[in-house]
């Protein structure tokens, strides 16, 4: 990977969000809706990369950090009446700090496991958040949900403005890029991608490759919760759907489909997965036979996800193919194994 | 009304001037029909859907004089995707109304909806309780078509005392629709001496019961059964092979041997009984036509879910009648709604002011019997007796009723669960 590459991949990034930014609000009301979901769940699914793609560590869980934003954001809001004006800055603090914090507590147990045990350890536990938000109904209005007021009001910008929340979301969004894209790029992240490759070879070198992986499902947790609060004020309602299995799988797929360790992948897996769910959807009835076989062909063909393969493309074409012959790294079948068990 | 509209109508067109687009073309009639068209609740979202296009297709897609554009979207039976997809139809369609849901979680999302947009939201199926009751002020723009979870467990409950059931377990769907209908239920049915002496609650598109079954109380004589989704066909099966049935006898939700399911389903239903607004075997001519033009175009018999959607079209005709195929306005629809007496399939229906329907309440007995001409023995659901023009408050004080909490998991608590 060469500075200019790297240069030319960034500002072509940019480029393109800048595109999406200006463009989605001129198109069809139903579009920016779609584009709106898409960057929130983009965020969630970069959160995610960042275990799968960067640290090697496949989750099940990720859907109850969604799901925690999601219902502090609308417990607040309905029980309280808290985050519906400038206090909504407040909220979104929250929630990340809160998906953090939950990411911590799962972490000290899922983190004593690796592979196949470490997902099997994410799904309990995400699934006990599901069995919070189905049960107690008291507090999380059941398998009804929770219906919020409305989007906060902001001084003199409405958020029921769909442009307007389009543009919030957009933010976080971009602040979230970056950061994690500076946290990857750090030597922080550097270490993650040893810990991928190699972790015995890390822990000799000294690294306390365990505390590296907390830190990194930490962080990850707690852009989990910054998507759910989001999610919580674009659909207006929260409910035990929110926190399934297949909100968790969702996420998975679309790291894998955009192609795990780009970031952008997963932005890209989240734009394909919701357009064919909910764009195509409402053009054809068979587009779930479209989202599968786009499944089966991504593992059969482009193992790397669509952005990992372009990269390793782009860089055959550059780099002498005596680098490129070196053994592929196992991060490739082990996603294989994980996109199987899936489906 | 109409010369109202005329008078108003300079000012309209003044203050819609400046918009891109006018919502209400007089003589074009958007429907958003939302289903969940993929998922395990597919059949119920074929029938609904042709239910509804039957009539319109009776009626050359116009009813009276307005076109009427129908526009399918699929929920995928979430919540999130509902609001989305009522959001995709309200801006982008510029539907005048939302038709349509199944799950009570999918008439909770799509209600608030209506009620931030100013569209009409008309639940042909969504039954939950608190829509037309505790929170109907909140949902001035939505209306029900269909009924109240616990509509028919009112009289269903007085009916099983009169018939000699005396302990009931009951294996139920754990969320909002299986508490209103068992609660309801369990409230008449405790009210003159019966008891509910188990009360059990599996999850939604539970497929193996067993561990349910395994731990049904022995003493009780009958169990009450309310399966949602992927369950359905085999909650019956299961209780069969324990031999719990026909040892205690079955009876369950109007839902749980519905005509969506009743084809596929084996004998071990037969004798069942269930309430519910419709059965498929009501011996009406209006009925009997019902059913038979149905089945010829579809090749099954018409559910309740058919029969509700069809119910829902022939009403907005009736209101595109009065109106002479104008859109009259949001509110104004609504109204026009709600006064409305129709003759349906189903029988006479009337509404009360929290825009719930006033209609007949029929106690159903699976029978395997030939009906209407057709040569085979199969399964219909006989009516073996009517309770008529049933509101959704039954005998009880609406005021008082209103001041008790909505049915839940544990309330009515359980009296005799030792």
């Amino acid at each position: 990977m060469t500075g200019v590459s790297r240069q030319g991949r960034v500002l072509a990034a940019l480029a393109l969000l800048l595109a999406v930014a200006v463009v989605t609000p001129h198109t069809t009301p139903f579009l920016l809706l779609l584009v709106t979901r898409i960057l929130i769940l983009a965020i969630l699914a970069m959160s995610l990369d960042l275990l799968l793609g960067f640290t090697g560590i496949a989750s099940l869980g990720h859907a109850a950090f969604l799901g925690l934003g999601a219902y502090l954001t609308a417990i607040l809001a309905v029980r309280y009446e808290f985050g519906l004006g400038w206090d909504f800055g407040l909220v979104i603090l929250f929630g990340s700090v809160l998906g953090a914090a939950t990411s911590a507590v799962f972490g000290l147990f899922a983190m004593r496991a690796s592979g196949v045990y470490f997902l099997m350890i994410t799904l309990a536990l995400s699934q006990c958040v599901w069995g919070l938000a189905y049960r107690w109904d008291t507090l999380t209005g059941g398998d009804n949900g929770l219906n919020l007021p409305g989007r906060p009001v902001l001084g003199p910008i409405q958020l029921s403005n769909d442009t307007a929340y389009f543009y919030v979301v957009f933010a976080f969004f971009a602040v979230s890029l970056l950061a994690l894209y500076v946290l990857v790029e750090s030597p922080f992240g550097k270490s993650l991608v040893g810990i991928r490759e190699h972790e015995v070879r890390m822990r000799i070198l000294g690294y306390n490759t365990w505390l590296h992986k907390y830190i990194a499902f930490i962080v990850s947790g707690a852009f989990g919760g910054l998507a759910g609060v989001l999610w919580a004020q674009v659909s207006g309602q929260v409910s035990p759907d929110n926190v399934t299995l297949t909100t968790s799988v969702d996420a998975l797929l679309m790291v894998v489909l955009g192609g795990p360790g780009t970031l952008l992948g997963g932005v890209l897996g989240a734009g394909i997965v919701l357009f064919l769910r909910e764009y195509l959807s409402t053009l054809v009835p068979w587009w779930q036979y479209v989202l599968g076989g786009m499944y089966v062909l991504t593992i059969f063909y482009l193992p790397d996800g669509v952005l990992g393969t372009l990269r390793r493309r782009l860089r055959k074409a550059r780099i002498t193919p005596t680098v490129d012959a070196r053994p592929r790294p196992r991060r490739g079948q082990e996603l294989e194994i994980n996109g199987g068990g899936i489906e | 009304m109409k010369a109202r509209g005329f008078c108003g109508l300079p000012v309209v067109a003044i203050a819609l001037a400046g918009l891109t687009a006018a919502r209400a073309d007089a003589d074009e009639l958007r429907i958003g029909f939302l289903m969940p068209v993929t998922g395990s609740l597919a059949q119920i979202a074929i029938d609904s859907i042709n239910g509804f296009k039957m009539y319109l297709d009776d009626h050359k897609g116009e009813f009276h004089g307005a076109t009427v554009k129908f526009i399918v979207e699929d929920t995928q039976a979430k919540p999130a995707t509902a609001v989305l997809k009522a959001e995709k139809l309200i801006k982008q369609d510029q539907v005048q109304m939302l038709v349509g849901g199944v799950l009570a979680s999918t008439g909770y999302a799509l209600a608030p909806v209506s009620t931030r947009e100013k569209v009409i939201y008309i639940a042909s199926i969504p039954a939950s309780d608190n829509l037309t009751q505790r929170d109907a002020d909140k949902y001035p723009y939505f209306a029900r078509t269909g009924w109240s979870s616990s509509q028919p467990s009112h009289p269903f409950g007085e009916w099983a005392c009169a018939n000699g059931i005396k302990k009931v377990v009951t294996i139920a769907a754990d969320y909002a629709f299986g508490y209103e209908v068992v609660g309801g239920f369990q409230r008449t049915f405790e009210q003159c001496g019966g008891q509910i002496v188990q009360k059990m609650w599996p999850p939604i598109n539970l497929v193996d019961y067993s561990p349910y079954i395994s731990s049904i109380k022995s003493d009780a004589d009958t169990i009450f059964i309310l399966p949602v989704g992927a369950g359905v066909l085999q909650l019956p099966k299961q209780l069969a092979a324990a031999g719990i049935i026909p040892n205690k006898r079955l009876i369950g939700a109007g839902t749980s041997f519905d005509e969506f399911v009743l084809p596929q389903m084996g004998d071990e239903v037969v004798g069942a009984v269930g309430a519910l607004q419709y059965s498929a075997a009501l011996e009406t001519p209006k009925n009997e036509a019902f059913v038979k033009e149905y089945r010829t175009r579809f090749g099954k018999v018409p559910s309740y879910f058919s029969e509700s959607n069809y119910t829902t079209a022939l009403m907005f005709d009736a209101v595109m009648s009065q109106t002479g195929g104008k859109w009259p306005g949001s509110k104004e629809f609504l109204d026009f709604l709600v006064k409305l007496k129709v003759d349906a399939p189903r029988g006479p229906v009337s509404f009360d002011d929290l825009r719930n329907p006033i209609q007949n309440i029929y106690i159903r007995k699976v029978e395997k019997k030939k009906m209407f001409g057709y040569p085979n023995d199969e399964l219909w659901n006989t009516i073996i007796k009517t309770y008529p023009n049933v509101g959704q408050f039954w005998t009880f004080d609406r005021a008082e009723y209103l001041k008790e909490p909505a049915y839940t998991r544990d309330y009515p608590p359980c009296k005799y669960c030792e």
